[in-house]
């Protein structure tokens, strides 16, 4: 080893710095070899290779010998250095071999957690579900809040003067649009959606589309004026009742649990025929009449669903007589609130961190 | 709509449990919310009083031997009325009673009285909640059931239906009768409508004219003569009462009696009162009022329909009848009126005088005009029936326009399977059309269905299919995966960026909020965004002041959350919402711009309370930078930090978020929140880290247009170095600038501040900056030598561009 340090100084050098170095090393191995524990192994360091060891230094003064001696010196230095460092981690290995273990901890105190943040429930819910149709095919679309009467209304074959407005109380906003005779509202529903994505995409459609949705009604336990809504709908030839019992059940399994059991019971929407609901088994009761889930009918009501309406394809630009489709629509609230037990559907906008940071 | 069986029952047999029952209404789209008892009698039975003997110790008392069914039982009563023989309700031990005297519930126990043992009690009419009759017990009938439940026996089981809209034939017993026809494979009945004719004929006496066929397409009166008013008798009040109505008199029960039988609304106007026995059914005249049965005087427009008599309005069509006209005891003479109103102009007229009553309920889904003289018909025998006197002979109908009656509709066999994705053989689909009273034809592949006329809501083959489909059960229909071609996949890369957004930020421990959309120009104001000279939009009808418009920033909505927080939770305080904001275009261009926006905040503590190092310190600014920066770094975006004045944010703690790779593009701003704000918003923390980032403007950065397919870039093979450099620098002097400058030395890598000291031994207006600076070359290990080199050559660099100097201890 010493070799290396004489030796490799290119000619004319001067023997004096690389005697000093060699010194050095020998005064350092044999250090290092006395040190026993963990204490000296540092001070050690300390010593010769840290801030201000003596090699350390050794190898600042490289600046002040004289410019031939400097690039042999240097690299004597660094090697004796990296020998040094070398040696130093065996010793250190050998000294933590022989001193067995490190001693007990309280493996009872909290670990160092990083920080943790969550999505808002409402997210969490409208991803499962996307992802549940996702995986039959169905891309997930979204569009305007603000949206026309006709989209929310008369596309969605309820015209004005319909009693199933009524259905939709709904929020109207100051404004008309360019033809100065279609009123602006906040959509009362994703459906309108529906048109809209018939109208600028060609068959087959396979959709989901979540979004805001307004209501002008009070806010209760169960009601609020401002909710999230998931749009469903395919649309091809060929699609039928079965299609959409299939595809509704695929997505309850997913979303529910496997084991649930689906049910589908006739209902009336304008924009469908046949209209559909569909509820899941109750998970919380086995009929328990008093169940404050399900009140004791042992079905939760999940979502709205039928055949596209005739009129509905037909205003779209879509011939009735050759394509069908199945739409549905869920509330997105409502869906967390089954799945998580939650009483009251005004803790999601209420943003309380002690009920957000539960999801 | 509340059905009570026994109503029911009177036109169709109901063969099913009643459960099963209500399963099936439900399943076909009737759903039964609710069965409802109309008793309340939970625990008492009918008895039997074997045997009433005198009580050994007390006169006034008697002992009772009651058959239960079960076994007899003595028990003490003390009513004057008990006797042998009597059927009677008996509550025994265990029943809970409501406390007559202070509405306490409590369980009856066993007790003596007197010496004697009393098992149970014979209740009266008062314990039982019935009446405050106390002065005796209730005696039943004879015929009452030994036994039985007196909630089964006294109480009416009522179904609860929620009707949809589509189905006005349901608002009415009858058709609710039908649809359990349909369901149970029974026939369902109507209620008889003959009645004899003996007074004159009805045109010689009365005349009704329609003015205004638009809003009234069919007008039928009858007229019953010598009647004599009178309460109704115990069937039609406890009819009534059962659905939840309250009894008035035998006449106008028998009207309300009827709309909830058959459907159809009906009028009944004191004859004597109607001026030449004249009504004219016509629009209002501008000025004209009406004071109406409960006592509001209307004013009149000519969007309102009125009954008149010759000369003035006596009600309201189809609303409410005005007082003059109206039955009171002394009434004598009833023109009974059953018209068919235009359900839209009801609906608007009704909501202008602020009522809504059952009749509009009816008339706005629109009632089939055929109905009208169904309606009158039965109300007229029934008047005559309870109210006696003699009915005109003939009706008066006035049908201007008789068209519009209900058509046929095709179905084609074809279209069924098309639809339910399954055929069904004809003999089935003609039997259940059949069920459903349709008139069916079949020939050349496709049925002729005429629906009944209480059908209003079939129109169309796909309405017929799903009366197949709901009558034979959508349990029924096979369940398939759906088929067919998948569509193409369209990209939506703003809506990814946009949940990655999400995702990355939820990921550095910042919890997401949602608030609402509706707010003030004032709520938003109270956090100084910059102005963007747009109006908001307004909603006209509020549901309250403090949500008139759409909002056009998140600001407020993000320190109103924290300011909410800050007060309850204790641990680090990082949120974020993802959100819209909605900035107007100008009248009269459609819709608005929806734009999403990311808006965040970082204060209270740095992370939660910990035993290594102890009470946390207070997050700020650096904590807000730091997440932004990291966010854009898994998309590869470098940032510059500009510093800029910005109305909610404390002077000098402000930058906006610049892009030099994509030509200082500006994606946002990130600051201090001015502590004025701070206050307005209730946030009793500070710092406030606030920032806002334009989820466009980062989707449009050159850095994610090749996102996931990033060209990899080679890392270094040579080992590299570092060095520390302390130097004393003007305050005034970015520290990015320094580390830009350091980083432009071709052998640096990375230039990084690892302490900023202002203070003792540091001249004021001066900072001593210590920054670390990595070196490295690509193609060999770096001498000793080129690291003082480079060194020197930054540290030139610094000392001519910001007149930095290398600090000496």
């Amino acid at each position: 080893m010493a070799e290396s340090v004489n030796n490799s100084n290119g000619e004319g050098s001067d023997p004096m710095p690389n005697d000093r170095l060699a010194a050095a090393r020998d005064a350092a191995l044999a250090a290092l070899s006395a040190a026993e524990a963990a204490d000296d192994l540092q001070e050690w360091r300390n010593q010769y290779i840290g801030r201000s060891g003596e090699v350390t230094l050794l190898l600042r003064s490289v600046g002040s010998l004289p410019a031939e001696q400097r690039a042999g010196f240097g690299q004597a230095a660094n090697r004796l250095k990296n020998e040094l460092e070398a040696a130093f981690d065996q010793r250190e290995a050998e000294i933590k071999a022989d001193s067995g273990p490190i001693g007990a901890i309280d493996v009872s105190l909290p670990g160092r957690k990083p920080a943790q943040g969550r999505l808002h429930p409402i997210t969490q819910t409208i991803r499962e579900i996307t992802a549940a149709f996702g995986a039959m095919g169905f891309q997930t679309f979204e569009g305007p809040e603000v949206e026309l009467e006709t989209y929310n209304f008369d596309a969605m074959n309820i015209p004005a003067d319909h009693p199933a407005r009524e259905m939709f109380d709904t929020f109207w906003l100051d404004r008309v649009d360019d033809e100065g005779n279609n009123s602006i509202l906040l959509r009362t529903h994703t459906s309108p959606m529906q048109a809209r994505i018939m109208e600028s995409h060609e068959p087959p459609i396979r959709v989901v589309v979540p979004g805001r949705c307004y209501r002008y009604e009070a806010t209760d336990a169960s009601h609020e004026w401002h909710f999230n809504q998931v749009e469903v709908m395919a649309v091809d030839e060929g699609i039928t009742f079965a299609d959409l019992k299939g595809t509704l059940y695929e997505f309850a399994r997913r979303v529910f649990g496997p084991e649930r059991k689906v049910r589908f019971r006739c209902d009336f929407f304008p924009f469908v025929e046949p209209g559909v609901d569909m509820g899941v088994d109750c998970f919380n009761c086995d009929g328990d009449p008093a169940c404050r889930i399900c009140r004791g009918s042992g079905w939760l009501e999940i979502l709205g669903a039928g055949m596209v309406h005739p009129e509905v394809l037909r205003r779209a630009g879509y011939d009735p007589e050759r394509y069908t489709g199945f739409a549905a629509g869920m509330g997105v609230e409502r869906v967390a609130m089954l799945k998580h037990g939650i009483d009251d559907i005004r803790h999601f906008y209420a943003n309380d961190m002690r009920f957000l940071s539960q999801f | 709509m509340k059905v009570p069986i026994s109503w029911l029952e009177e036109y169709v047999p109901v063969t099913v449990p009643l459960a099963d029952l209500a399963h099936r209404l439900t399943m076909a789209g009737t759903e039964v919310e609710s069965i409802e008892n109309t008793a309340s009698f939970d625990g008492v039975i009918v008895g039997y009083a074997v045997e009433v003997g005198p009580h050994p110790d007390a006169d006034r008392l008697r002992l009772v031997q009651v058959d239960t069914g079960d076994e007899t039982l003595e028990v003490v009563c003390g009513a004057p009325n008990v006797a042998t023989g009597q059927k009677i309700a008996f509550a025994p031990i265990g029943t809970v009673l409501t406390d007559p005297h202070n509405g306490e519930e409590r369980k009856l126990k066993r007790s003596k009285i007197r010496g004697v043992t009393s098992n149970g009690m014979v209740c009266s009419e008062l314990e039982l909640g019935m009446s405050d009759q106390h002065e005796g017990i209730l005696v039943l009938p004879e015929d009452a059931p030994i036994g039985t439940p007196l909630n089964d026996y006294l109480g009416e089981t009522v179904f609860d239906l929620e009707l949809t809209p589509n189905r006005p034939d349901c608002l009415a017993v009858v058709g609710v009768a039908r649809e359990v026809a349909a369901l149970t494979g029974e026939t369902a009945i109507p209620p008889s409508l003959d009645y004899p004719e003996d007074g004159p004929d009805i045109v010689s006496l009365a005349k009704v004219e329609i003015e205004d066929p638009d809003l009234c397409r069919r007008y039928t009166a009858t007229l019953i003569q010598g009647l004599k008013i009178g309460p109704s008798p115990d069937w039609l009040v406890d009819r009534l009462r059962a659905i939840g109505e309250r009894p008035i008199n035998n006449v106008v029960d028998v009207t309300n009696y009827v709309m909830f039988e058959m459907g159809q609304p009906l009028h009944s106007f004191d004859f004597d009162e109607l001026s030449e026995g004249r009504v004219v059914v016509r629009r209002a005249r501008p000025g004209e009022t009406l004071l109406t049965l409960d006592g509001e005087t209307r004013e009149l427009t000519p969007d309102h329909l009125v009954i008149a008599d010759a000369g003035k309005p006596i009600g309201l069509g189809g609303i409410i009848g005005g007082t003059e006209s109206g039955i009171t005891e002394g009434t004598t003479s009833v023109l009974l009126e059953a018209a068919n109103f235009d359900g839209s102009n009801n609906r608007r007229s009704a909501s202008s005088f602020g009522i809504r009553t059952e009749a509009t309920l009816r008339f706005e889904k629109g009632l089939r005009p055929e109905l009208a003289e169904y309606g009158v018909r039965r109300a007229t025998k029934l008047i005559l029936e309870l109210a006696g006197g003699t009915v005109a002979s003939g009706m008066i109908d006035e049908w201007p326009d008789r068209g519009g009656a209900v058509q046929p509709v095709d179905l084609p066999v074809k279209a069924i399977e098309r639809l339910l994705g399954v055929s069904y053989e004809s003999e089935v689909v003609i039997s259940t059309f059949e069920r459903l009273g349709m008139k069916v034809a079949s020939n050349h592949g496709k049925y002729t269905v005429t629906p009944p006329y209480w059908r209003p809501d079939l129109l169309i083959p796909e309405d017929l299919i799903e009366e197949l489909a709901r009558i034979i059960g959508y349990e029924m229909i096979p369940t398939m995966g759906i088929t067919g071609s998948v569509p193409a996949w369209e990209p939506n890369p703003e809506r990814d960026l946009r949940e990655q957004i999400k995702d990355i930020l939820s990921s550095f421990g910042m919890q997401e909020t949602i608030s609402y959309s509706l707010t003030t120009p004032e709520a938003e104001a109270r956090a100084r965004p910059p102005e963007h000279g747009l109006e908001p939009l307004r909603v006209m009808n509020p549901l309250s002041a403090e949500q008139a418009t759409l909002r056009t920033t998140l600001r407020h909505s993000i320190l109103s959350v924290l300011g909410g927080n800050a007060r309850t939770w204790r641990g680090p305080l990082r949120m974020f919402e993802s959100g819209r904001v909605y900035l107007d275009r100008g009248e009269g261009v459609g819709l608005p711009n929806e734009l999403e926006k990311f808006v965040g905040v970082v204060a209270g503590p740095r992370s939660d309370l910990d035993w290594m190092s102890g009470e946390p310190e207070s997050s700020d600014f650096y904590d807000g930078k730091g997440i932004v920066e990291s966010l854009l770094a898994e998309f590869g975006v470098v940032a510059s930090f500009v510093p800029v004045e910005e109305t909610t944010f404390e002077p000098g703690r402000c930058a906006q978020i610049v892009i030099p790779s994509a030509g200082r593009a500006v994606i946002g701003v990130l600051g201090e929140v001015a502590s004025d704000i701070l206050s307005a918003f209730d946030i009793e923390v500070s710092p406030v880290a606030m920032f806002e980032l334009d989820v466009e403007a980062i989707s449009k950065l050159p850095e994610l247009q090749s996102l996931g397919q990033q060209d990899y870039t080679p890392f270094g093979r040579f080992p590299d170095s570092s060095r520390d450099l302390a130097l004393l620098i003007d305050d005034s002097v970015p520290a990015a600038d320094v580390l830009a400058l350091a980083e432009r030395n071709r052998l640096v890598v990375n230039a990084t501040v690892f302490d900023v000291y202002q203070g003792d031994a540091i001249p004021s207006g001066k900072k001593s900056l210590a920054v670390r600076v990595v070196y490295q070359a690509a193609d060999r290990t770096l001498t000793a030598d080129e690291l003082i080199k480079a060194e020197n050559s930054i540290l030139r660099a610094l000392e001519h561009n910001f007149g930095a100097e290398l600090r000496t201890q």
